[in-house]
């Protein structure tokens, strides 16, 4: 699971959708691995607005990558800022969390990482 | 903005004419400075949303589309997830980007007003009953499955419970959560479903209601419905269509 799916994931049991602390969830004793791929620029540029900044810095931080910057980048700081595009080139395209948990901060529920594949699936006294 | 494409050529008496749905889509997939966040639902094999992704470019006008899938069984996602990355790689020029499958139940891991388009083909026969969801064992991977298992893993794929509509229900209710304020749902449904009734109800969904984190829309506003694509006539009891919905 890309950390760029993480970022559009929150826990999935109803009562915790109205709070903050179930968003974003934080990995847990989290395997991490690196797809090599080509940095796209422009892709980065355009996926920002899409992008909960803040969620992407606690998220950041979570997995041992270096701190972001408190705001966002503007489109054109992004585009003449070459480490900050590879940093998150790296973080959002490249990084894969392969194996782990995925925990909610407001009901402390884990998610399961196997295979790269997260799942979401409730126990039935959760539903 | 991009300029709309000059269509004064087109002759409308045999081309259905850019409308409103149109111009949202437009508006929705080619805006330059953002990236649609593209759902698929279900996925099964990952045909559609393989498509989708890999031909980002020709059907959404940019290839800054983020896609994902979420399926309740395992060996969907990862069928989807090996159908997906193929199409890419056949189709490098014009493919979109695609995250991962996500194992999960409809919409309920997604955060609010995340989805620009989401795309569902539900389970839409009409079942004396809902087949229950997976169990934990049958929520992993594994090289060998019983034939009981694979028959409770299809069934999950068409059983629909009462009008086929119980799942469709469940995502319908969903969508004002989960849909960005300019997001689209297409949904398919069979003639079983009583596709009438269901535009119905989600006309009569509230004005107001909530469009996720951040994201509220104006007052108002409510939610339309329209069939968009039918698959004839030949088809017999299991007509199908394909309903838009959007605010």
């Amino acid at each position: 699971m890309k950390v760029m799916t993480l970022n559009f994931l929150t826990c999935a049991v109803k009562n915790c959708k109205s709070s903050n602390d179930s968003f974003p969830l934080h990995p847990k004793e989290a395997e991490l691995a690196k797809d090599d791929i080509e940095i796209n620029p422009q892709l980065l540029i355009n996926v920002l607005p899409r992008i909960d900044w803040a969620a992407l810095r606690t998220t950041s931080t979570e997995l041992g990558f270096p701190t972001l910057p408190e705001q966002p980048p503007s489109p054109e700081d992004l585009q003449s800022d070459e480490a900050l595009l590879k940093e998150l080139h790296e973080l959002l395209m490249e990084t894969q969390m392969m194996e782990g948990k995925l925990v909610c901060g407001h009901c402390g529920h884990e998610y399961a990482v196997k295979n790269g594949v997260a799942n979401f699936l409730l126990p039935s006294h959760l539903v | 903005m991009l300029p709309t494409p000059d269509t004064s050529h087109v002759p409308y008496n045999r081309v259905y004419e850019p409308a409103e749905d149109s111009f949202l889509l437009l508006d929705t997939l080619s805006s330059p400075s953002e990236t649609a966040f593209l759902s698929s639902l279900g996925p099964g094999s990952g045909v559609v949303i393989a498509f989708l992704t890999a031909h980002a470019s020709t059907i959404f006008g940019t290839p800054h589309v983020l896609t994902t899938a979420i399926d309740v069984s395992p060996f969907a996602c990862a069928a989807t997830d090996l159908t997906v990355r193929k199409a890419i790689t056949e189709n490098t020029s014009t493919s979109g980007h695609w995250t991962s499958p996500i194992q999960g139940d409809l919409v309920t891991p997604l955060r609010g007003g995340s989805v620009d388009v989401l795309v569902f083909n539900p389970p839409y026969v009409p079942t004396p009953e809902l087949p229950s969801p997976p169990a934990a064992p049958l929520q992993e991977l594994r090289e060998k499955t019983t034939f009981e298992e694979d028959s409770h893993l299809l069934e999950l794929t068409y059983a629909g419970g009462k009008d086929g509509m119980e799942t469709t229900d469940r995502l319908i209710e969903a969508l004002p959560r989960v849909l960005s304020a300019r997001g689209v749902a297409y949904i398919l449904l069979c003639a079983q479903n009583k596709p009438e009734e269901v535009k119905g109800r989600i006309r009569a969904m509230g004005a107001g209601t909530s469009a996720g984190e951040g994201e509220g829309m104006g007052e108002g506003e409510g939610w339309k419905a329209e069939t968009v694509g039918t698959s004839g006539k030949q088809a017999g009891w299991e007509k199908l269509q394909i309903v838009r919905v959007w605010r």
